[in-house]
Parts: structure tokens; sequence; C-alpha cells
């Protein structure tokens, strides 16, 4: 094992603090970066980037409708990022964001296909959405169980019940109970009108009230994360569960505890698009739009903060509705939205190193060939070779 | 039979592509990073390949150019998760968004534009199910082993090399001891970002090759603007490994196995017709379900392991945990 042991160019050193405006300061320059590479493929591609850009932000609130169809389509998002970021920050890494809404909206369907119209609006609207989210829960906390239980790998078992959820609701198609009567492609039933979620109307916007519920999850997770024990709990268990073992915490009842609320909520999510106005009322198999996977992204770029969540599900909202509207107005493929949010992730995601890590660039005078004094006896040392 | 000995063919034909993901997973997932972006990958890997092809007119070119391609994807998400430390599952998911957003974007490009390239006849004809000459006249033997394209008999090469590099090489050895312990590896001088780089890198290209498969033969070169070709199977590839317990060699039978589980859904009939009393409930059983069935498997198989505890499972301990030297 004869290798060259060289100094790196740059190194990488962990930063003693994270501190929120640097945080917003490369994040900021991580999107610019990203609509620069974007624009370049843009051009690349015929498009007059500035005139897309504009419209991608102009055109969402050029008018009424257009604004609500933005809030429409940030809330699912939101609220599934924030149920994913409850898991996140306890270190499980519950990738089954697509199979929980997937139930969540299938608890909520059989919820509001067998109370029909016999109760109030208001109370078949709760129930139905609660029943919804303890639907995701179930369907999570399975996973859960055999984590706490086995220390079954959550990660691909989440991964797998996406996947087990999709089928089952793509069969339910073939049932009677909720399939929509007559010939013709297979379409499910719509919901009875009592658990419609209502609108509020305020001058000229409107919105549901899912937006409410949104706003208040984001406050309330914060306050949760921030000022309750369970949110101590989380803290102390996600950064080293032997510290919280060795403090008499009941490690398996807290994860399970929050695995349930994580799921609860994505289900919620779920539940809601299903109960609104953007599915039409009405489940189908592609009922996610992908939200559970993008949540994941936005919960982890948005370092599991709610109001960063917030901020990013609203980027992303803006993004896709943008790109959307774009597409309609220019004729811009429909792929561009795709591409260009791959841009920006995987640009954030580069960025993110900068928050967490400082670089430490090579001195001139030392180590080109040979051991350099900080890496002497370590022979075959990588290229984030560090300090001590 | 001869239904039945076509219902064994398709199955080989739909389980090729989960044995290149899965191989190139094993490989990826070995040195002890978790890249969820096989969809991805596949789907820049099938793009890549297919222009190559029909641009230069070569069946090996465009293998070619597919394994770089995902390759590249591959250190994409090197770059990102072992220089820049990233989050390993969200590089994966952000993998699985670009990758078929890139596809979807240069295949509508093409579609709206010169229009989308289609294989000339000799190309078709080299992917065409023709067979190994001579052994394939052999009756039912023949058809059931050596009646097919090219793609299925490199897959098969490829996983049993990959097997070889894996467990019967000392730098196969290296490569799973970064699996099981970087901070141990790096301490008898393995150096642990080059393995980490090559070894996903080859894992990746090696999905690639599955993507163009997928595109030239289970989709025939046909894009409708609309679908892209690798339609899941890069998450059931993920499932697979599981499934192989991450061995390239048990990756050949598993997915010809689950071959035989997605094609079961379109071509049960001719297996309940060899006998139809004792299998007919098998036409009873919602199509759905079979499709539903290797990952319902997958997670009872993950469970099991996990409740056996038992270490042969073949799950690298590091999978999906950034190596930070100065953690260690």
């Amino acid at each position: 094992m004869k290798e060259k042991v060289k100094q790196p160019f740059v190194r990488f050193v962990r930063r003693e603090n994270v501190t929120v405006r640097r945080t917003a300061a490369v994040l900021t320059a991580a999107i610019l970066f990203a609509l620069v590479l974007g624009a370049v493929l843009l051009a690349f591609n015929g498009t007059d980037p500035f005139s897309f850009y504009w419209t991608v932000i102009s055109g969402n609130f050029a008018n009424a409708i257009a604004f609500r169809n933005l809030i429409r389509a940030i809330v699912p998002l939101l609220i599934t990022s924030l149920g994913i970021a409850v898991a996140f920050k306890l270190k499980f890494w519950n990738i089954g964001a697509e199979g929980q809404f997937m139930m969540g909206a299938f608890f909520a369907m059989t919820a509001s296909l067998l109370l029909g119209n016999a109760l109030p609006s208001f109370l078949t609207v709760v129930l139905v959405a609660l029943i919804g989210g303890l639907g995701g829960a179930l369907f999570g906390g399975i996973v859960g169980f055999f984590k706490v239980k086995f220390g079954t790998n959550e990660t691909l078992l989440t991964l797998m019940f996406n996947y087990i959820a999709q089928y089952f609701v793509a069969y339910l198609l073939n049932v009677d109970f909720y399939r929509r009567p007559g010939g013709g492609i297979p379409v499910f039933k719509s919901l009875p009108t009592s658990a419609w979620l209502s609108e509020i109307r305020i001058g000229n916007f409107s919105f549901d009230t899912a937006l409410i519920v949104a706003l208040i999850l984001v406050t309330g997770i914060f306050l949760y994360f921030k000022y309750t024990k369970h949110g101590y709990e989380i803290a102390v268990v996600g950064d080293s569960p032997n510290t919280a073992l060795y403090a008499g915490m009941n490690v398996k009842k807290i994860t399970l505890r929050t695995v349930l609320l994580s799921a609860f909520l994505v289900g919620l999510a779920g539940a809601l698009q299903l109960q609104g106005p953007a599915s039409g009322h009405t489940m189908s198999t592609g009922i996610t739009g992908g939200m559970g996977w993008t949540g994941i992204i936005i919960a982890w770029l948005c370092r599991l903060n709610p109001f960063g969540i917030l901020l990013g599900s609203s980027l992303m909202g803006i993004l896709e509705r943008g790109c959307e509207i774009a597409r309609l107005n220019s004729g811009v493929s429909a792929a561009s939205a795709d591409i260009l949010q791959g841009i920006i992730l995987f640009s954030v995601l580069a960025f993110d190193l900068f928050i967490r890590f400082k670089p430490v660039f090579r001195k001139k005078t030392e180590g080109l060939k040979g051991g350099s004094d900080e890496t002497a006896g370590q022979p075959g040392s990588d290229a984030t070779a560090g300090e001590g | 039979m001869e239904a039945f000995i076509q219902f064994i063919v398709q199955s080989v034909r739909y389980g090729t592509p989960l044995l290149f993901g899965t191989t190139g997973e094993i490989i990826t997932q070995k040195s002890g990073s978790l890249n969820l972006g096989v969809e991805g990958v596949m789907a820049v890997g099938a793009i890549g390949g297919f222009l190559f092809a029909t641009w230069t007119n070569s069946l090996i070119l465009g293998i070619l150019a597919a394994f770089v391609c995902g390759a590249l994807c591959g250190l994409l998400f090197a770059f990102l998760t072992v220089t820049l430390q990233a989050n390993q599952n969200v590089t994966g998911l952000a993998m699985t968004i670009f990758g078929v957003g890139l596809f979807q974007f240069i295949g509508q490009n093409l579609t709206s534009g010169s229009g989308f390239p289609a294989m000339s006849a000799e190309l078709a004809a080299k992917v065409g199910e023709n067979g190994i000459p001579l052994l394939r006249d052999i009756p039912v033997v023949g058809d059931l082993l050596f009646s097919y394209n090219p793609f299925v008999y490199l897959g098969v090469v490829i996983a049993v090399l990959c097997w070889v590099y894996l467990f019967r090489t000392r730098t196969g050895l290296k490569v799973r001891a970064v699996g099981e312990n970087p901070a141990a590896a790096d301490g008898v001088g393995v150096n642990i970002t080059r393995i980490k780089y090559l070894n996903i890198m080859l894992g990746c290209g090696i999905c690639g090759i599955g993507g163009l498969y997928l595109g030239m033969v289970l989709r025939s070169g046909r894009y409708d603007g609309y679908g892209d070709w690798i339609a899941g199977y890069g998450w059931i590839a993920i499932a697979l490994v599981i499934f192989a317990a991450w061995s390239p060699a048990k990756a050949i039978g598993g997915s010809f196995l689950f071959g035989l589980l997605l094609s079961l859904q379109a071509y049960r009939g001719a297996v309940v017709s060899i006998w139809p009393a004792g299998l007919s409930w098998m036409n009873a059983i919602p199509g759905e379900f079979y499709q539903m069935l290797p990952f319902l498997l997958t997670a009872v198989i993950l469970v099991i392991t996990s409740i056996r505890k038992k270490k042969d499972g073949g799950s690298p301990t590091a999978l999906g945990l950034n190596y930070y030297r100065e953690d260690r």
C-alpha cells in the first residue's frame, strides 16, 4: 500500500455553531446559483430565461385564482413536510410519507363514504380529517413498532410500505363501495359534500380551511419542538439514544410516539387533500402528486425548522405552479419544473456544506508530496483528512 | 406447456432490468452508500444510452454511453454525499426527481422538436430475442435458457463478475470493509473516499445499462411524451437488494423471481392453464396484488431478518451513514 500522502487542496472543518444568518445567506446563494444554472439550460433550449422566471414568479400573483391555486399547492406539501420533520428530528428516517399520505386519504374516504351526509357538515369535516390522520398514523405506526421492537431498518421498510399502499389503493378501484358506478375507465367516487372543506372568502381572495390548519400546525410544531418536554426528549433521543437511555428516558416509547405523530400529520395532509378542491374531492392513485418525496427534501433542507419549512414549501409551490402557468402560456415543456426543482435541490444540498463546515485551503508551503506533519502516521489518508 | 415456457421467457425479460439495477445498487450499498436515486440514474442512463445508440447506430456504444451516463450520476451522488457530506436519503430522492425530470425534459423537447429518434431496423434486430445460435434450437432448454436478447446474458455476466469482485478479490474485501466500518478501514489505510467514489460510480453505471434495456427492449424505443421508461423499476431494484441479501449472485435468481411476479399479472392465465383445477384461484386474486407482491415480500423479509437478528442478512452496517473522519 504505497499511496501518495498529500495534503488536500481544500478540506472541511465542522463549525462550532450554525447561525440563522449564515444559513439564510448560504441558502439564498444556493438558490441563485441554481437559477443561473437553470437559465443556461433554458437558454440552450431556446427559452428566454428572464421572461420564463418572471412568468413563474409573477404568474402566481397575477390574479386571485392563480393565487388561490398557489395556496392549494403549498398547503398539503407544508403539512406533509412538517410531519416528516417530526420523525427526522428523532433521526427516524420516515421516507414513507407517500404511503402514509395515501392511507390517510384512504381512511378519510372510507369514513366519508360511510358517514355520508348524516352528520352536520362541520362535524363530518373534522371527523373525516382526524380519521384520515389516524389511518396515516396506523400505517406509519406499524413500521415504528417493528423499529422499536426488533430494530428493523425503517428507511427500507417505509419505502416498501409506500408501494404496498399504492397498489392497495389501485386495487380499490375494483371494489364497488369505492368505485363510481358505470362503465369506462374506473374512477373513485367523489366524497359526499358534508366532508368537503369550506372556502373562506376575504374580498377577492379565497382560501380553504386547510390553510388555517397548516398555519396552526407550523406554530404548534415549532412550540412543540422548542418548549415541551416531548420536544426536548425528541431532541435528546435524536442526538444520542445512549445519552437518552442513560438519562432514564424511555427511548422506545418516545420513538413510537414521535413516529405516530409524524405519520398522523402526513395522513392528515392526505385527508385534507382529499377533502379539498385540489383533488376534486375525489381519490385517485396519483393523489400524492409526489408530495411525499418532495416533502422529505424540503423538511431536510429547511433544517427541520417549521418556519423554514413554511418558507421552503412556499418556494416549491411557487416553482411548481409557476412552471405550470409558464407551460400553459408559452408551451415550455412540463418537465422544466422537475429539472429546475432537481437543480435547485442539488444546489442547496451542495451549498448546505458551507452551513455546517468551514473550508480550509491548503497553505502554499505544506504538503505537495510526502507526509505533512498533520497527516503523518496515517498513510493513504482520504480527501477529508482533518486536523485533530 | 408452450404457454408456460412463454411465461418463463417473459419473466426473464421483465426481470433483466431489475438484475442490472439490483447488481449496481448492491455494489453501491456494499461500499456503505444508500442511493435511493436508482430510478433517476436508470432514467438518465436510458435516455443517454438510447440517444447515443440511435445516433451511432451501435448497440455496444449505446451500452457504454448508458454506463457513462449512469456513472456520471454516481459521480454527482458521490460528490454530494462523500465530499460534501450531504444526507444520502435526501440526495437520492433529489436524484430521482432530477433524473426522471431530465429524461422527460430531453424526451419532450425532442418530441416537440425534431422528433423522438427511432431505432433503425438494424439496431432493433440486434436487441431482438436472437438467443445463442445452435443452442437455442434445443427443445425446451433452448427456449428457457438460450433464446434471449443480448442484454440478458450481459446482465448475468455482470452479476457474476460483481459477485467475484465483491467476495473473492482484495479490493472487494476493502469495499465491504468500508461498508461495514469505515473508521476501522480508514485505520488500516484503506482510502475511503476513493473506494466510495469508484463503487458508487460503478454501481450507478450498471444501473444505467438497466435503464437502456428498459428503453430499447421493454419499451421498444417508443416514447409517448408523457410516461418515463423506468416507471418504478428503480424502486423495485432497491427492494430486490434486500431480497437478494446484498449478493449479486442471489440477485440473478431474485430478479427473475421478481420478473415472474411482475409478469404474473399479465400472463397468469398461462400458468393457470397448466393445471386449471389446482391453480384457478390465481385468477381470482386481483392483479394489483401481484404488483404489490415484490414490495410485500421484501417488507416481510426485512422484518423477519430483523427479528432473527441474523447478521448474515448481508446488510452493510454503515449503510446510509456518511463518514467524517473527525467524528471517529
